[in-house]
């Protein structure tokens, strides 16, 4: 009698401490998701995560808890190692990398649960399934779109009858998942054991073909699928607080995916399935005219004798590790009187709002920096728009050339400058390959070099325009 | 526990909350929120827990240890990289009073 009363009492502390979490969990995201609370809302649902972590290991009939505290502190240690020393450029692929790992517990749990054989009701059977093979594919998948952006990946895989191979990859694992659900879970090993392996072979395959650009996209959608999964399994193992923070993440991120993909004038399914990123031919036909060189002393003078200038930063002044040189002109230039802004498209960086990131951690205050929608009116009273290591977010084309396979994409209207200088390495193209006909405009000087030895000589020259 | 319609309902309560919770951020903070519900979803740290305690043999420990690994590392590395990000826009604020929100 004692006995049971205490395992009822134990209970509902484990479920009274689950729901305080996804409580948290909400304030948490809610806080996160407004610049004045957002450092602490981090916290709230760390505390969340902290209580109901350490509740669990009152959970009844527990064994093996020796493995359970090894695992914890080899997974929390090489993420905590390496969560601490990740530069913000390199940001993205990590949270790619940590979501994977999300995944791939989810996949786990649904593994287990499935491999064990024993019969299950049909609605978790189901669960189970769809949200094993979704957990397996966002692990396998973030962990490609990881290797992509840390440069382990360089080429974009493609071949004939690519699609079809996909499909027929996702259709098996589809059909696998069919028996086992048929089955009530006691499918056999040589079910099990393929359906994994085909769900992880899916998230490599669909993965590999996506270019660069499109990661962003991706490594938020797969956030989301992360999401779902873990609800999915929450259901299964019965959990509530899984279900539940798994559901509004699923949510949330797909709000988010949609966000990005709308930024980038593409649907997801387009993402996902047309290749773009990389294969666009770019030829150079219809663009007339030519690059036109500037050398730093003279692009110096033209901003420090100018009343407005807006800066368009791109993912190549992160790489050139410019955001400190470039804070260190804005200030120069403030101090002689110039209005200076920072224009900032939806997707520069490798994920939206990776440049705020960037820029904040020079120390560029917000209220220099303008979104899209705020800045573009602005660029006609301007007197020089400073471009440093974007392209695509500010090629006219996107409004004027039909042809243009970035067409209807929103951009940053750098063009309606007074003067535009473009700080870039070589006569290269941008990321997904197309020519920029802004750098062609009689109103454009390019300025050649690194972006941060660039503007470091425009720093010189600013200084010694008295 | 929970089944059939209460699960129902929950899933479809929750995927409105988070819609209805994100869907006013600004672009600023896309990036660290990201991070943030990458974060959250760590919870499933607690269900890979729960498969692990229940494992019966050498199979089952193996898949449990993988997930509770792979889950702590979500939790960790969600935590540490989205305080980090968003510890850096502390300075930022105290620099200009108010948000852009």
């Amino acid at each position: 009698m004692s006995t049971l009363l205490a395992a009822s009492v134990t209970n509902n502390l484990i479920q009274a401490a689950y729901f305080i979490a996804a409580l948290l969990f909400i304030i948490g995201l809610k806080r996160m998701s407004s610049p004045k609370g957002a450092k602490n809302g981090i916290i709230w649902a760390g505390v969340g995560m902290l209580i109901a972590g350490l509740i669990t290991f009152l959970w009844p009939g527990m064994h093996n808890y020796s493995l359970i505290l090894v695992a914890i502190f080899i997974g929390g240690v090489l993420a905590w190692w390496s969560g601490r020393r990740v530069p913000m450029t390199a940001m993205p692929q990590m949270v790619a990398l940590y979501n994977g790992m999300g995944g791939g517990a989810a996949a786990a749990i649904a593994a287990q649960e499935l491999i064990r054989g024993e019969p299950i009701a049909l609605a978790p059977a189901i669960l189970a399934v769809v949200g094993g093979i979704i957990g397996a594919v966002s692990f396998s998948g973030s962990l490609i779109a990881f290797a992509k952006l840390q440069g382990l990946i360089k080429k974009s895989l493609r071949y004939r009858l690519q699609q079809i191979v996909n499909s027929l990859a996702l259709l098996s694992t589809l059909a696998l998942g069919i028996w086992i659900i048929v089955l009530h879970g006691t499918a056999p090993m040589y079910v099990v054991i393929p359906f994994f392996a085909l769900a992880l072979l899916f998230g490599i395959l669909v993965t590999l073909p996506i270019g660069g650009a499109d990661m962003p996209v991706v490594i938020s959608l797969y956030n989301a699928c992360t999401g779902l999964a873990v609800a999915f399994e929450g259901f299964v193992i019965g959990n509530a607080a899984m279900i539940i923070a798994g559901m509004v993440v699923g949510a949330a991120g797909t709000l988010l995916t949609q966000l990005m993909a709308k930024a980038m004038n593409r649907s997801i399914a387009n993402v996902l399935f047309s290749n773009f990123g990389e294969t666009a031919s770019g030829s150079a036909e219809g663009v007339s005219g030519s690059l036109k060189p500037i050398d730093a002393g003279d692009a110096g003078v033209m901003m420090a004798y100018a009343n407005k200038v807006i800066i368009v930063p791109g993912y190549g002044l992160a790489v050139a590790q410019a955001q400190h040189k470039v804070w260190e002109l804005t200030q120069l230039l403030q101090n002689r009187g110039v209005t200076v802004k920072y224009a900032i498209h939806p997707v520069a960086g490798r994920m939206p709002g990776h440049m705020n990131v960037l820029l904040a951690e020079a120390g560029v205050p917000y209220d220099l920096i303008s979104d899209l929608e705020d800045i573009n009116p602005e660029f006609a009273t301007a007197d020089v728009s400073l471009i440093i290591g974007a392209n695509d977010v500010v090629n006219p084309d996107a409004r004027n050339k039909k042809d243009s396979p970035i067409y209807g994409m929103p951009i940053l209207n750098a063009d309606k400058a007074r003067n535009v200088i473009v700080i870039k390495r070589g006569q290269g193209r941008g990321f997904s390959g197309i020519e920029n006909a802004l750098f062609y405009m009689d109103n454009t000087r390019m300025l050649y070099g690194d972006g941060q030895e660039a503007v470091t000589r425009l720093i010189q020259s600013v200084k010694s325009a008295e | 526990m929970i089944d059939g319609f209460i699960a129902l309902y929950i899933f479809m309560l929750a995927a409105f909350t988070g819609y209805e919770v994100i869907s006013r951020v600004p672009v600023i903070l896309h990036t660290p929120l990201m991070s943030g519900s990458n974060f959250v979803h760590g919870i499933v740290l607690v269900g890979a827990m729960v498969a692990l305690g229940d494992a019966r043999n050498l199979a089952e420990q193996i898949i449990g240890f993988i997930g509770v690994l792979l889950a702590a590392g979500n939790v960790v590395g969600g935590y540490v990289s989205t305080e980090r990000m968003l510890a850096m826009f502390k300075t930022s604020q105290d620099k200009n009073k108010g948000s852009r929100a």
